[in-house]
């Protein structure tokens, strides 16, 4: 059974489509099937993340019009058989998005995948709530920051009332990235903390990915940071919140891994 | 703000502070579903055909948890007003 999976924030520039990339790639090296789409239409940027921004002909407006077929759209990545984008439309703007269009669309990719991977756009108007519209969960990405945390409380509310879940009455699962996390910095009170955030937005945690120069170079390279440097730091946290999306239960550590903050922080399984 | 430069640059207590009570107003003022706004309009409606209340003393908040949520609703009504209900309530009982 498909997971339909939307990475959000409300906020611009917090890490949404690296993330969604990041966590792509983690769930299909585990051997899951995993489509990443694109939603920010007009302003697709995550074709060029995963390195595909010359390969793209068709895009979701032209699945969602009808114009092709999903097979035709859809772009399989060259390092990782099982993993597959969905790219965004450059030429038009979010309204072309029609609701039907994207339910159908979402639904023919729940029959070919196990994870479908909706990268939201930032904001709250058409593209974020179609990208957040069918989605079975959600991974609110967060900066230990006042307005990243405003917007994600923000965003928060909308999947609890916007959603097709929530107009069924069904309660729509959502998870914390907290992503830029500096360690030292919280520590000393320079930054918000992980509890701060977390008490403020009480949703569940799936991963914290520290501050690192690796994030820049796996985007300059166009090779998502859990594909080009599994060792690194984000990486590794990548790959824990993916895992944890999976249902596995995986201590929490706190990015320079010195204090292991245990699974009490992620009580629940996923989906 | 001066306990804070004591610290230094310890600003993260303030900016945790800033949002609670800041996302405390937001949750209630855009209705993280349309259900808290109707509970506000109808609750404010009741309490002012009793009391004079400005609107903006009502608060219906609704804290989400893991299992259940919370539905809170605070009402400031001003202090003239209630010495008086009390003491209306003080006659009737003696008559």
């Amino acid at each position: 059974m498909a997971e339909v999976l939307v990475v959000t924030s409300g906020k611009g520039g917090v890490g949404k489509t690296t993330s969604t990339a990041a966590l792509g790639v983690a769930l299909a090296q585990n051997g899951q099937k995993v489509c990443v789409v694109d939603f920010d239409v007009g302003l697709r940027n995550l074709d060029l993340v995963m390195g595909a921004e010359r390969r793209v002909v068709y895009d979701l407006i032209n699945v969602a019009n009808g114009d092709v077929r999903l097979q035709q759209a859809l772009i399989r990545d060259k390092r990782i058989e099982n993993l597959s984008l969905l790219a965004a439309s450059q030429t038009r703007d979010k309204d072309a998005l029609s609701e039907e269009g994207v339910r159908r669309c979402i639904g023919e990719l729940r029959e070919k995948f196990d994870w479908v991977i909706c990268d939201s756009p930032a904001g709250i108007e058409r593209g974020a709530t179609m990208a957040m519209r069918y989605a079975d969960l959600a991974v609110v990405v967060t900066n230990p920051e006042v307005s990243s945390v405003r917007d994600s409380d923000r965003i928060i509310g909308l999947l609890d009332s916007k959603t097709a879940k929530a107009e069924r009455g069904e309660r729509m699962e959502k998870f914390l990235l907290l992503t830029r996390y500096d360690t030292g910095r919280a520590g000393r009170g320079e930054m918000l903390s992980i509890d701060d955030v977390l008490e403020i937005l009480s949703i569940p945690l799936l991963g914290i990915i520290p501050e690192s120069e690796e994030v820049l170079r796996a985007s300059n390279l166009g090779s998502p940071i859990t594909m080009s440097n599994a060792k690194s730091a984000p990486a590794r946290a990548y790959n824990d919140a993916a895992r944890r999306l999976r249902g596995e239960t995986v201590p929490m550590t706190i990015p320079n891994g010195r204090h292991p903050l245990f699974n009490k922080l992620f009580g629940r399984r996923a989906a | 703000m001066k306990l804070f430069q004591l610290f230094g640059r310890r600003s993260a207590p303030q900016a945790r502070e800033r949002l609670q009570i800041l996302l405390t107003h937001e949750r209630g003022a855009t209705g993280q579903s349309g259900l808290i706004a109707m509970l506000r309009e109808d609750i404010l409606g009741v309490i002012a055909k009793h009391v004079e209340v400005a609107p903006e003393r009502v608060e219906v908040r609704l804290e989400r948890g893991d299992e259940v949520a919370i539905l809170e609703i605070n009402v400031e009504i001003p202090d003239v007003v209630a010495r008086a209900a009390m003491a209306r309530q003080r006659g009737g009982r003696a008559a």
